[in-house]
């Protein structure tokens, strides 16, 4: 990350942020003094308590942690608040613009129902019977991987962000996006959970329609590792499970040894 | 019926307000029960304020050591709270804890491991045995997470982005509430044989503070305004170690798992502060020198170092240091675990600690120390419940999460807030089902009253004063800041009561532009009204309470007072606003007080 100062203390801060909503909008510019160590989200909050009073934008945390701000800052989706100004040149008008990828509510604002609405869909957690003293083990070499994928904050940067949907609205009922492969990878990859989601994954979630182009991984701001840690390996189940004549065998005799292909 | 055709209306038995911890355990249970469940939350789903939890859920698993029990958990939780705890609910608490993380592995959690497999669990201040359940320092993220993901399949209707505002009666009893949806601003009533309160915190009053825009007092304003009492307002929990520098960091915590894992507190000489600063009361389990401290982390039967004292202890050094000249900086003390764990070590246990000091403040914690000072944190106090059930003093109204009050006493000890949420969550969707279930037809709604809220609620785009509701939060939190913070005296106070008549007298002259589609500056004119309530609750509390205890120190009485110590600080309603009295705190059974008073 380039750091700059000049934006970053004294001056004005000039920043265009769309206005609208459903039926249409416009980007609207807007200067507000700098401070130092400012977030985008800060600088939105300051434009919103002195000049757009009714500006929508959503937040809660402001520390990263809860995925609400996501917005598209200069074109790149990220998280308002844990971008600072200092990562842009000084002087630079740096634009706002909505989620691209769900269909607008207010300003900053959009319906990102899509996402609870695929939740639904992921069969729930459903562990196999406990040890014998009544525990629970698993061994933390074997959570780290899912831990890996429970620091999802839930922002829908990399939904917002996949090709797959983002230009192909159609492609919606089909697609669950890379959010709920790691969902579902975690749940696949849960040392306890007996359940089985490879039909989920070959028809409804459209696990095949994703080609790799890691723009998901590539805008997770917890770095997880989406692509090669949760789709690739999904991808490499769905085939063993349907297509070795060992796992089909198994699957036949004992109703369900999953294939575990990538443990 | 013209009520019903004038707004949307839904029906439910059991109605639970916010989707935090407690909210989602509350609806799970409720549902679990056979009561039709709704859930509504101002936020989506997820994000609500449990998700910054870091360090982990309190709970006597005797994972790492044996020797802790419920009894053990139990003192801490009463000391820590400076006995003025409900007995029954630190009870029911330090019971029912390890059931409720057992369960959220049986829903899919993973909690950091030990060696042999069982969950692991960390030192944190004011517990004597390592004992949060945790992953790595987003525990909360885990919790909500867990608990959404099993909703999700429980047949529970959940209303994001809805806004309740007023709790409505009929008679005596609780018979829904009203509200709006934040997207299109347009009203919706909630018709309910129960409602559970589980609204959270309330300090976005305060200018340095930890808390979310959600955190707005709404819940314990409107059970004030439904006639509830509230307690122990005046018991405002600051954390010690909030980050200070640059300015837009303010109000982001750092976890004090940093000082259970090695991290200690130093002032600008480099001294290790915390311990001139021991109070008698924890002299007997606190280490008196570093050697004897540092010890502590590998043999957890040596006395613990003090930089673990209860967060109000802490932070009244940290003000004091600062206070001395012995500050850092920028107003706040170091805090150092660069100079006692190895890079590796730190980025492990620690990565959202990292990663936040790396990206929003320049400093690398694995080699500078970071700086850090008292925020405003957690609200102790709040709507009064029965321990057992967590029935308010309305009927049909129950509450459980932070918006409740009792648990914690003077003082919350790190970890017990998860273990809360989901001990009384679930306490609360139990019995406001089996409540709601016994009830026969669903209770009346009063048009009158509807059509009063609503009025209330369409006002701000009525008015013709010239105020920015923005402002007035600037001007409310600036005066909570200075007049109704970590040290207090009685003049600050009264001046404070002034002020808040004064911001309730601009309120009434905010206009509100724009229409009412999601929008920001019409909530916050709403939200202010609660907000404005909670504050004036807190500051005739602490006018009350004239003695020093926990989240509650006074200049002017700096002592503790044991007939304080028997008395709750008591807010009602009255026909012209509202007023405090003292009451007496339930007698602890003499077993129990053995277990409080035995030395460690």
């Amino acid at each position: 990350m380039a750091t700059h100062h000049g934006a970053d203390s004294g001056g004005q801060v000039t920043m265009r942020i769309w206005r609208g909503d459903a039926s249409g909008g416009t980007f609207e510019e807007y200067q507000t003094p700098a401070a130092e160590g400012m977030v985008v989200l800060d600088v939105v909050h300051q434009i919103q308590a002195t000049q757009a009073p009714d500006l929508a934008v959503r937040w809660n945390c402001k520390a990263g942690r809860c995925g609400s701000c996501s917005a598209e800052v200069n074109g790149k989706p990220r998280l308002m608040c844990m971008t600072r100004m200092n990562h842009y040149a000084p002087g630079e008008t740096i634009t706002i613009a909505p989620l691209k990828t769900f269909p607008p509510i207010k300003d900053l604002v959009t319906n990102v129902s899509f996402n609870y609405e695929k939740a639904k869909q992921v069969p729930a957690f459903k562990p196999g019977p406990k040890e014998a003293d009544g525990t629970r083990r698993m061994y933390q070499e074997d959570v780290d991987r899912v831990q890996e994928f429970h620091k999802c904050i839930e922002c829908f940067l990399c939904q917002n962000v996949c090709h797959v949907i983002r230009d192909h609205e159609d492609n919606k009922p089909a697609f669950a996006g890379p959010r709920l492969f790691v969902r579902l990878a975690a749940l696949e990859m849960h040392p306890l959970d007996t359940n089985d989601r490879v039909e989920l994954l070959k028809q409804k979630a459209g696990l095949g329609y994703c080609n790799i182009t890691k723009c998901c991984t590539d805008v997770c701001p917890e770095s997880i590792k989406i692509t090669d840690n949760a789709i690739i390996p999904l991808k490499e189940r769905v085939v063993t499970e349907y297509h070795d004549p060992v796992v089909w065998l198994i699957r036949k005799l004992t109703g369900n040894g999953r294939a575990k292909s990538d443990e | 019926m013209v009520v019903e055709s004038r707004f949307e209306t839904h029906e439910y038995d059991v109605v639970v307000i916010g989707a935090g911890g407690a909210g989602l355990r509350a609806a799970i249970e409720a549902s679990a029960q056979g009561a039709r469940t709704a859930l509504v939350c101002k936020s989506l789903l997820g994000k609500a304020h449990t998700v910054m939890a870091e360090g982990g859920i309190a709970a006597a698993l005797r994972n790492v050591w044996q020797e802790d029990s419920w009894e053990v958990h139990f003192r801490d939780t009463m000391r820590g709270g400076k006995l003025l705890n409900n007995w029954r609910m630190a009870q029911i608490h330090a019971q029912e804890a390890p059931d409720r993380v057992l369960e959220l592995e049986e829903w899919g959690a993973l909690f950091d491991r030990t060696k042999e497999g069982l969950i692991l669990q960390r030192d944190f201040g004011g517990h004597r045995y390592a004992r949060l359940a945790h992953v790595g320092d987003r525990t909360g993220l885990e919790m909500i997470r867990t608990l959404q993901q099993h909703a999700v399949h429980k047949g529970i209707d959940v209303y994001m982005e809805c806004n309740v505002q007023k709790l409505l009666k009929d008679g005596e009893r609780i018979s829904g509430a009203i509200g709006y949806w934040r997207e299109s601003g347009k009203f919706v009533l909630f018709r309910a044989k129960a409602v559970v309160l589980a609204t959270g915190g309330i300090l976005k009053m305060y200018q340095i503070t930890s808390n979310s825009w959600e955190c707005t007092g709404d819940g314990v304003s409107m059970a004030l305004d439904a006639g509830a009492d509230l307690i122990d307002m005046e018991m405002v929990q600051f954390h010690p170690t909030g980050m200070i520098w640059p300015p837009s960091v303010r109000g982001i915590l750092v976890t004090e798992g940093v000082r259970g894992d090695g991290g200690t507190l130093k002032n600008s000489e480099g001294r290790r502060f915390m311990f001139d600063y021991i109070p008698e009361f924890f002299k007997a389990e606190t280490a008196e020198t570093e050697e004897e401290a540092d010890a502590w982390y590998d043999d957890k039967t040596k006395r613990r170092t003090p930089d673990l004292l209860p967060r109000d202890e802490v932070a009244r050094a940290i003000n004091a240091e600062v206070k001395a000249g012995r500050g850092s900086p920028h107003g706040g003390v170091y805090l150092d675990i660069a100079s006692r764990r190895d890079p590796e070590y730190i980025r492990r246990r620690l990565p959202s600690m990292y990663q936040q000091f790396m990206e929003l403040a320049d400093v690398d914690i694995t080699k500078t120390p970071m700086e850090v000072g008292p925020t405003a944190h957690y609200q102790m106090g709040g709507v009064r419940v029965e321990a057992d059930t967590t029935a308010t003093t309305v009927l049909g109204l129950f509450a459980a999460g932070e918006v409740a009050a009792g648990m914690h006493g003077a003082n919350r000890l790190g970890g017990n807030s998860l273990s809360d949420l989901v001990v009384f969550g679930r306490r609360a969707g139990l019995y406001a089902a089996q409540y709601a279930l016994e009830q026969g037809e669903m209770p009346a709604v009063d048009d009158a009253e509807l059509e009063a809220a609503t009025t209330a609620m369409l006002a701000p785009f009525e008015g013709d004063g010239n105020e920015n509701p923005y402002t007035i939060h600037a001007d409310l939190e600036t005066c909570m800041q200075n007049l109704v913070g970590i040290i207090r005296t009685e003049s600050e106070l009264v001046q404070a009561l002034d002020e808040l008549a004064t911001l309730k007298a601009r309120l009434g002259q905010v206009t509100v532009q724009g229409n009412r589609q999601y929008n920001p500056g019409w909530h916050l004119a709403l939200d202010l009204h609660h907000m404005l309530a909670v504050a004036e609750s807190i500051t005739r509390s602490a006018i009350e309470r004239k003695e020093s205890r926990g989240g509650h120190t006074r200049d002017d009485f700096p002592a503790t007072d044991a007939t304080f110590g028997k008395v709750n600080v008591v807010t009602r309603r009255t026909d012209d606003g509202m007023a405090v009295c003292q009451e007496p705190l339930p007698e602890i059974p003499d077993e129990l007080k053995a277990i409080i008073e035995e030395k460690s």
